[in-house]
């Protein structure tokens, strides 16, 4: 089983969120993703300023093996992007919960985080996929 | 559960990621496909091909039988003892039933064709031999390692026998060579220098072992994959199957067409798609800004409202971009541009020789 983090929320598309203490949130994509997808090639991100909305794509992830869209956990205005991913997409594969982070978003709603999965819900998923 | 190779509890000793593979249980990767890739073209890796199927061709009429069954001719290899050659195997209808590689044995032939296809292959094989006096002998008992890269050949010369270390430093490139139950050549999928071992099941571990010591990095399905195709080699239902002439899939150099009476089977068909003209062909693409070529993406030429497919597309880890092999109009020349379908977009892409790397080193 790869590791899942308590304290983060998931969508069952294998992205997490984590609030920071500014009140934004920082999407990334999940231990169990970077293993499915392989070695990480590019990753393609909203631009700083745009809106991301729930269920609608907000950047691109691809590997060696495939193409994978990145949904966000909460909508609002992005504030901030991994821009060493560009250079160093492999960073994704290495350390997909710290330094493999995607974007930062302003959220507009931030009880939008309810709806996502918790910690031991995600970790569910993963054993009923197995 | 899938078939295994005798390596397979290595591969997992070795945290091989496991994946089925033409019904065979196959690792691929050992945590980085781009680095077991980048290990190839800089020193060296070693892959289980082990999967793949090896058939001798035995009795009177082998020569007769391979140079019917083969587009290419096998008489080509009587140059040399152990002389491997590269061939089609052709349906009536001039599609690819498979490619392979034949070597000459002296007085008999060995093939090794691919696992995915195994059992139409030698269906076809014993269909067509029940003319001749030949014997069709499947070596399961053997099995097979690929090292390959510019250091491969020095790294395994140091942890084999005398013997076969002096094996190795006599064979021409595409030669094979039998010694103490060994069969040792120099051929390979990658675009690199190396070698192609088979060896019984039961000598496989240890020198699997021996090799990882002797730091030849273990490789898996993902990195070979990425190697062939930088090296512009077709992959069997990719870029070719049996709806697929050769003249169609860039095998044209395989194909003997002296001396025009030996009548190899498909040969009808495709001698007149090539006095007629082929209507497609196999060209090179390259992507030189963000994205991955994937197979099966679509491909329109400028002018010409009939469309074209990525037959294999990937990341090229050498060149730092993604590369593809992509079946085509004939309008389409190297050097000029076409569009490829890519998520709904479409992207200008270069268009090239169908090679992209060879001994390290862009070709293009």
């Amino acid at each position: 089983m790869s590791e899942i983090r308590k304290e983060l929320k998931y969508l069952s598309s294998h992205e997490w969120a984590r609030v920071e203490e500014d009140g934004t949130v920082t999407i990334g994509i999940t231990q169990h993703a970077q293993d499915a997808l392989g070695d990480v090639v590019y990753v393609e991100m909203p631009e700083v300023g745009s809106t991301v909305s729930i269920g609608e794509e907000a950047g691109v992830v691809e590997s060696v093996k495939a193409a994978s869209d990145i949904y966000t956990l909460v909508s609002g205005t992005v504030v901030a992007i991994n821009e060493a991913l560009q250079e160093s997409p492999e960073t994704v594969n290495s350390s997909p919960y710290d330094d493999g982070w995607f974007f930062r978003v302003q959220p507009d709603d931030l009880d939008e985080l309810d709806e996502a999965l918790s910690a031991d819900d995600y970790r569910e998923l993963l054993e009923s996929e197995e | 559960m899938g078939n295994k190779t005798v390596l397979y509890s290595t591969h997992q000793a070795m945290n091989g990621k496991l994946v089925d593979f033409g019904g065979w249980d196959m690792p691929l990767h050992y945590g980085s496909q781009i680095e077991e890739h980048h290990k190839v073209r800089q020193s060296s890796g070693m892959f289980d091909v082990s999967h793949m199927t090896v058939v001798d061709v035995k009795g009177a009429d082998a020569k007769a039988y391979l140079q019917g069954l083969l587009a290419n001719d096998v008489s080509k290899t009587e140059i040399l003892l152990g002389k491997a050659l590269y061939s089609g195997m052709l349906n009536p209808q001039g599609g690819v039933i498979d490619d392979l590689i034949v070597y000459n044995m002296g007085s008999w032939f060995r093939t090794v064709v691919n696992c995915g296809t195994r059992e139409k292959d030698l269906a076809w094989m014993n269909k067509v031999a029940a003319d001749f006096q030949v014997e069709l002998i499947e070596r399961e008992d053997l099995a097979m390692i690929a090292i390959q890269g510019p250091e491969a050949i020095a790294r395994t010369k140091a942890v084999v026998s005398k013997a076969c270390a002096a094996l190795i430093d006599s064979l021409a490139i595409f030669q094979g060579l039998a010694s103490d139950g060994w069969f040792i050549a120099r051929t390979g999928y990658t675009g690199e220098d190396g070698l192609e071992i088979m060896i019984p099941n039961t000598e496989a571990v240890a020198f699997w072992n021996a090799l990882a010591e002797a730091g030849v990095a273990p490789c898996g399905l993902g990195s070979r994959d990425t190697l062939r195709l930088e090296a512009g080699m077709n992959l069997y239902g990719h870029e070719m199957d049996d709806s697929i002439s050769p003249l169609v899939a860039n095998m044209g150099w395989t194909i003997a067409w002296q001396p025009s009476e030996r009548n190899f089977i498909g040969r009808d068909v495709i001698q007149a798609e090539k006095t007629t003209g082929v209507k497609q062909k196999l060209v090179g693409l390259i992507l030189r800004e963000r994205g991955v070529l994937r197979a099966e993406q679509l491909v329109t030429i400028e002018g010409n409202s009939e469309k074209g497919v990525i037959t294999s597309g990937t990341f090229s880890p050498t060149l730092g971009y993604s590369i593809a092999l992509a079946r085509v109009p004939t309008g389409a020349l190297t050097g000029s541009h076409c569009f490829v379908e890519m998520r709904g977009k479409q992207v200008l892409v270069e268009v090239v020789a169908p090679n992209f790397v060879r001994n390290g080193k862009q070709v293009f």
